[in-house]
């Protein structure tokens, strides 16, 4: 991004002003949307360089990196917005590895005719969530694509961190025995999402809970123990995620329903759209499977995260060459909790 | 969740199984089929046949809208999308149906056609009315359930004066299929029926009485919720015990025996029986569905654009036929699990969560792996 202030005639019109094909120009339009819109929200002495990359101090340790695009739709949903959700999304996967995130970089996609009131929305709350996570976005990028070959604004940002010596974190490493820690409720992200998208109503509303969780992965770190993944269940949710932690490891599963958490409102709007909870996006959980014997102090350190209130022991990992994921059902019946097949399209009858 | 979370009771559960297992006599063996998808559904996602003592089988029914929807006419759906250019809405199963030629409905969006998922057939109206030089169809399907909805849609259209709106009418009616089936082998198969859920709230309990009067079947009347299709089995046993055949209502807060007159009486006001009908697995069976009447016929798709009927064979190795009528059980089948899984669907069964096939690979299957160990129900 360039930072330089040409003489411009007249400020952008943030209020009324539509983004159009000459903001992605490279030309002196591009310019002023990136002094006036992204550089004054995002403002940072690493953007201030103004050069094509950021010039960043070496980080000390193993670094890990990782990247997130981001094309939900509504823009603006209860409980966040596209902006914020790409700072969260990627500062999580880079906390997942076990890293402090330190950086993010965003790429912007924009349409042609979108309101700059609505970008600049945006962008002020990509600035907001950075500075709450102190993860500065650092560099990046801006192009437009003509009215209809986009979806008003796709954004892709990537972080990078830097892991903590000693530690290491991945999905192959989940052994017979271990416990599966479950940071929170499930599917309020995508049920926020969906029930803004088809315009359902509820008594109490659904509120995304998209957040950054590296200060959740970091007292997790803290505890010291035996753990050994991390994952955010994002999309395909609790039971896709599980799937590709227990196919990564060679393991099985088997699932406490009654242990799992799902708020009565998300339950209510799932079974009006005959969808199952286990498959529904989250944006601010995390599951962690540690050796057993560490289980209840990790627990605890959830629980004392305002992040992780209501953590739950959801189940065990089991050696089973199939790779099943089970569950035993509320009834006491079982049953796989299996990957998510498709899109979840909702049942008719 | 009021009215939902009383009948997901696992205690309620155990003590039903429990009631269940003293109940059953351990020499006979019964075999009950739910006939409808949701059903299946139910018993699957909760795991019921674990409650049930070994010699009380549950045969899955043939109730499940897209899995009896056979391949022609899935291919007229594709045919107007594709030829001649048509937005069609549908409900979000049918998308994955396979059809000739590899395609599906889904598969054809991707070709470039326009297919809509909608969740009413009023988002299909409104489609029309906001598109008013784009011909739109409703690809109808479902059982009595789905059936005043669709003839909500057409009344509305004619009240608006729509000329772009239609709909291709694949509505099927469940009492049919379950003389087909008990006219064929089920009628030695089975011991008992779990009777539908929410097709009985429309039609009453009253159309199953020639099932227990002429077949000597009992029909028990169920709820789609875990503790209904418990309560039901039990009740089901009980009958059969005491060698009765008669038709009971567990589903008592929703169904009626005379089912929802208004709901009959615009059904009746639109659509009239056809002659024969091919079903999927069950082949052509007279006076199973529904067509619109002469009144409505400018909203008819099949006339509109003179949709030809031809009927199409199912994939050589598919057993979904056996297995909507009861005759197999979806690991029967020599393609369930390998060349036909749900992302993979090559028969109908493996499509809707409510297909039997699909049910039982996606919460069952790990009960044929004896190797895959088994955790404790508690």
């Amino acid at each position: 991004m360039s930072l330089k202030k040409p003489n411009y005639i007249r400020p952008l019109d943030l209020k009324n002003g539509r983004v159009d094909m000459s903001h992605g120009s490279g030309g002196r339009a591009m310019a002023q949307l990136i002094a006036e819109l992204f550089a004054a929200e995002l403002g940072n002495p690493y953007l201030a360089q103004g050069n094509d990359g950021a010039l960043l101090p070496p980080p000390g340790g193993r670094l890990v990196m990782a990247t997130d695009s981001h094309v939900v739709s509504p823009l603006f949903f209860p409980g966040g917005d596209i902006g914020a959700l790409a700072v969260h999304g990627t500062i999580n996967d880079v906390a997942m590895m076990g890293a402090t995130p330190l950086y993010l970089a965003a790429g912007f996609i924009l349409e042609e005719g979108f309101p700059l009131a609505d970008l600049q929305r945006i962008v002020r709350s990509m600035a907001q969530a950075s500075r709450d996570a102190g993860v500065l976005v650092v560099t990046g990028d801006t192009k437009v694509v003509e009215q209809g070959k986009g979806d008003g604004v796709f954004i892709t940002t990537t972080g990078v961190g830097v892991v903590r010596d000693g530690v290491t974190l991945s999905g192959d490493l989940a052994r017979p025995g271990d416990r599966i820690l479950l940071s929170g409720h499930i599917g309020d992200h995508g049920m926020a999402i969906l029930s803004q998208r088809e315009g359902l109503q509820f008594d109490a509303s659904i509120v995304s809970d998209s957040t950054a969780l590296h200060t959740l992965t970091a007292a997790l770190l803290d505890c010291g123990g035996q753990l050994r993944v991390l994952r955010d269940p994002t999309r395909g949710g609790l039971a896709t995620t599980l799937n590709e932690i227990a196919s990564q490891s060679g393991v099985g599963m088997v699932l406490q329903e009654s242990a799992i958490p799902v708020r009565p409102a998300v339950d209510a709007a799932c079974e009006l759209l005959g969808l199952d909870p286990l498959y529904v996006a989250n944006e601010g959980k995390l599951i962690a499977i540690c050796a057993p014997a560490d289980a209840p102090r990790l627990l605890a350190a959830l629980r004392a995260h305002p992040l992780g209130t209501d953590a739950a022991d959801i189940g065990e990992v089991i050696a089973d060459a199939h790779g099943f994921v089970q569950m035993v059902t509320r009834m006491g019946g079982r049953r796989v909790v299996d990957w998510l097949t498709g899109e979840q399209l909702p049942r008719i009858c | 969740m009021k009215y939902i979370t009383e009948f997901r009771d696992g205690e309620l559960a155990r003590s039903l199984a429990a009631a269940i297992a003293r109940e059953v006599e351990p020499t006979h063996e019964y075999r009950l089929m739910e006939f409808c998808g949701g059903h299946t559904h139910a018993i699957s996602r909760y795991g019921l046949s674990d409650l049930l003592p070994a010699n009380v089988r549950l045969i899955h029914g043939p109730g499940c809208p897209v899995c009896v929807l056979p391949i022609g006419r899935v291919d007229h759906a594709i045919k107007l999308a594709l030829q001649h250019e048509v937005t069609l809405c549908t409900y979000g199963d049918c998308l994955r149906v396979p059809a000739s030629e590899g395609l599906s409905l889904l598969k054809a969006r991707a070709r470039g056609a326009d297919v809509r998922m909608v969740y009413s057939t009023l988002d299909a109206l409104k489609l029309a009315q906001a598109n008013p030089n784009q011909q739109v169809v409703f690809f109808a399907i479902g059982f009595e359930t789905t059936t005043p909805p669709s003839a909500v849609a057409i009344k509305q259209a004619q009240a608006l004066g729509l000329k772009n709106f239609s709909v291709i009418c694949n509505h099927v009616l469940t009492p049919a299929a379950m003389h087909a089936i008990l006219a064929g082998d089920g009628g030695k198969l089975l011991h008992g029926f779990v009777g539908p859920a929410h097709v009985s709230t429309v039609i009453g309990s009253a159309p199953y009485e020639p099932f227990a009067r002429d077949y000597g079947k009992p029909v028990v009347i169920a709820g789609f919720e875990p503790l209904d299709v418990m309560q039901a089995i039990l009740m089901l046993i009980r009958q059969i015990n005491a060698g009765r055949a008669e038709v009971e209502n567990e589903f008592t807060r929703a169904v009626t025996a005379e089912g929802n007159r208004k709901a009959q009486a615009l059904v009746a006001d639109v659509f009239e029986l056809r002659d024969a009908f091919e079903w999927r697995g069950l082949g052509v069976i007279p006076h199973s569905a529904l067509k619109l009447r002469e009144a409505y016929a400018e909203f008819d798709a099949e006339r509109r654009f003179g949709l030809e009927y031809r009927s199409v064979p199912d994939h050589q190795a598919c057993e979904c036929g056996a297995i909507l009528r009861g005759e197999k059980r979806p690991q029967q089948c020599r393609i369930f699990g390998t060349a036909c899984t749900p992302d993979n669907p090559v028969g109908a069964c493996m499509v809707s969560s409510e297909g039997a096939c699909a049910a039982h690979y996606t919460y069952g299957r790990f009960r044929e792996h004896s190797d895959s160990p088994l955790p404790q129900a508690g």
